[in-house]
């Protein structure tokens, strides 16, 4: 049987078109941009052409106002750390809401235990930040706060513009993990209000092994990786070319389809929510307008969500879970219990990303064995009344 | 190496559980875990002159939460009760040719299920005035639906 894959936030397949265009830069090398000879010197063409390509999606000021990372989480970490070490002077507070990506939350943790004070924004049942909770306890000394633009696990898109008036009213600067949303939401980090934005290559079809960071002209960050000062003396170490390459394609084609085919997904994405719901003891997770195109969430009482990976990988369809068990830290999801689930209702939690390999024709495939699975594993379940004498 | 994912073995109790379900008036019944931490067994037990008859199980949990728990069943069916109480978790994770280290513990408790079940049964056979079926109705009561 032919697979479904239905895990685009975890990973994504390289587009077949950013493939053909970066390819030639794996295969043949090309030169390390820092090199002034003419191979050197097309390297760092690349580089640019990348640059812009990137800008150009989140309609930043200039190329130069990218900084390439190996990652999503280096480019959080050089955003959050480097913006907070570098501006103790100004103040000593940081700030994050509750569902913040590890990689951010992470950095924050650490700051705090080096002597800043980190404040946690709290957020509502479909994982919106608290605007009210977030005024009240920003500062002029709350150098760095840290919200994403949509949230990974439950789909939910923050109102950044909001949080941007807030911030820039209260505290300093806004960092915003877009990770998740770039490629199927609009982001203007100018009419948005943004000071950083962290971008993932994978997450917009490009190759992994690159991130990118929006910094606002004007910001001051301090390094995290020091060397030979490439990328402005931010971000030392020879470029990753073929992935940089790649991200900067990616970007481009995102910007160019974005539209069609987020409206293309979302046709998908409301038909699974709409049949999955139906299932007794079945919940959406997250926000039911206000959510990415492609993320579909769900939980369901008295199965545990690793089960329903694993028996969902017995139909060749490929599903996330929140579920501790299926966690390094055996905690559930921090996103889950920040919305209000309780632990056993995290457990059973099952997320779907639809992407480019999807189509409608799957919808009535993926719900049957959704309803199999729920059925199956609740008849195994003691929690369920359901079950066989 | 460590291990990577679950055996063929871990897969094959997952998708097809041995002895799934519930006994009326078991001669032994135990519970281990809790919906909080994710994992939940129950084990039931029919005895005849300490030798394990019948069992069954019902379980909350990931994938090897269920299949140790039909292992354990395949495992101790046929056996001697005291002959069952020495199976360990061990036993069962290694009869499904291992279970990743992070399963060890927490998802490993069906051995647990077992012993529990076999003290019932032991401490009924002293006072047979504790029926199995309240103390079942007792513990299902506790449970958050």
């Amino acid at each position: 049987m032919k697979g479904i894959y239905l895990d685009y936030v975890s990973s994504k397949p390289i587009h077949p078109r950013v493939l053909e265009f970066a390819k030639p830069y794996l295969k043949h090398g090309c030169g390390n941009p820092s090199s002034l000879y003419s191979v050197g010197l097309e390297a760092k063409r690349i580089l640019e052409d990348a640059r812009i390509k990137l800008a150009e999606l989140i309609n930043g000021e200039n190329e130069n106002s990218i900084i390439f990372t190996a990652s999503a989480t280096e480019a959080n970490n050089l955003a959050i750390r480097g913006t907070a070490l570098r501006n103790v002077s100004k103040g000593r507070e940081v700030a994050a809401s509750t569902i913040e990506h590890i990689s951010a939350l992470n950095p924050m943790k650490e700051l705090q235990k080096n002597g800043f004070t980190l404040n946690l924004i709290p957020v509502d049942s479909m994982g919106v930040v608290d605007l009210a909770k977030l005024d009240e306890v920003l500062t002029k000394n709350t150098t760095v706060t840290s919200i994403m633009y949509a949230n990974n696990e439950i789909g939910t898109i923050e109102p950044i513009r909001e949080i941007s008036t807030i911030v820039h009213d209260k505290g300093l600067y806004l960092h915003v993990d877009a990770t998740a949303a770039a490629g199927y939401i609009p982001i203007d980090v100018k009419a948005d209000g943004i000071d950083l934005l962290t971008l993932s290559s994978n997450d917009l079809y490009g190759p992994q092994g690159a991130g990118a960071l929006y910094v606002k002209p004007g910001i001051k960050l301090q390094p995290i990786l020091l060397g030979g000062g490439q990328e402005r003396g931010l971000r030392s170490g020879t470029e990753n070319l073929f992935a940089i390459a790649g991200m900067g394609e990616a970007a481009r084609i995102a910007r160019d389809e974005m539209g069609q085919e987020a409206q293309r997904l979302k046709g998908m994405r409301d038909k699974l929510i709409e049949e999955i719901v139906t299932i007794e003891g079945a919940y959406l997770t997250g926000h039911p307008t206000q959510r990415l195109p492609h993320h579909a969430s769900f939980r369901f009482e008295h199965i545990e969500g690793e089960s329903i990976l694993l028996n969902m990988d017995m139909y060749n369809i490929q599903v996330s879970t929140g579920s501790a068990c299926s966690s390094k830290t055996l905690e559930p999801s921090h996103v889950l219990l920040a919305i209000g689930l309780k632990h056993e209702e995290a457990h059973g939690s099952m997320v779907l990303t639809l992407g480019r390999s999807n189509n409608m024709e799957e919808i009535p495939t993926i719900v049957k064995a959704v309803k199999e699975t729920v059925e199956r594993l609740r008849k195994l379940s003691p929690l369920s009344n359901k079950g066989v004498m | 190496m460590a291990q990577i994912g679950y055996s063929k073995k871990v897969m094959e109790h997952f998708m097809n559980p041995r002895n799934v379900g519930t006994i009326k008036d078991p001669d032994g019944y135990g519970k281990v875990g809790n919906p909080v931490c994710g994992d939940l067994m129950e084990m039931f037990i029919k005895v005849k002159d300490d030798v394990i008859t019948d069992m069954k199980f019902k379980t909350f949990g990931c994938g090897s939460a269920i299949a140790t728990s039909s292992m354990v069943t395949e495992l101790a069916k046929g056996m001697h009760v005291d002959e069952a109480m020495k199976i360990t978790r061990n036993d069962v994770a290694s009869e499904l040719d291992g279970l990743p280290p992070q399963k060890m513990h927490c998802s490993n408790l069906a051995a647990d299920a077992l012993h529990e079940a076999i003290k019932d049964y032991k401490s009924k056979k002293k006072s047979p005035e504790r029926g199995s079926k309240q103390q079942r109705e007792d513990t299902r009561q506790d449970q958050k639906q």
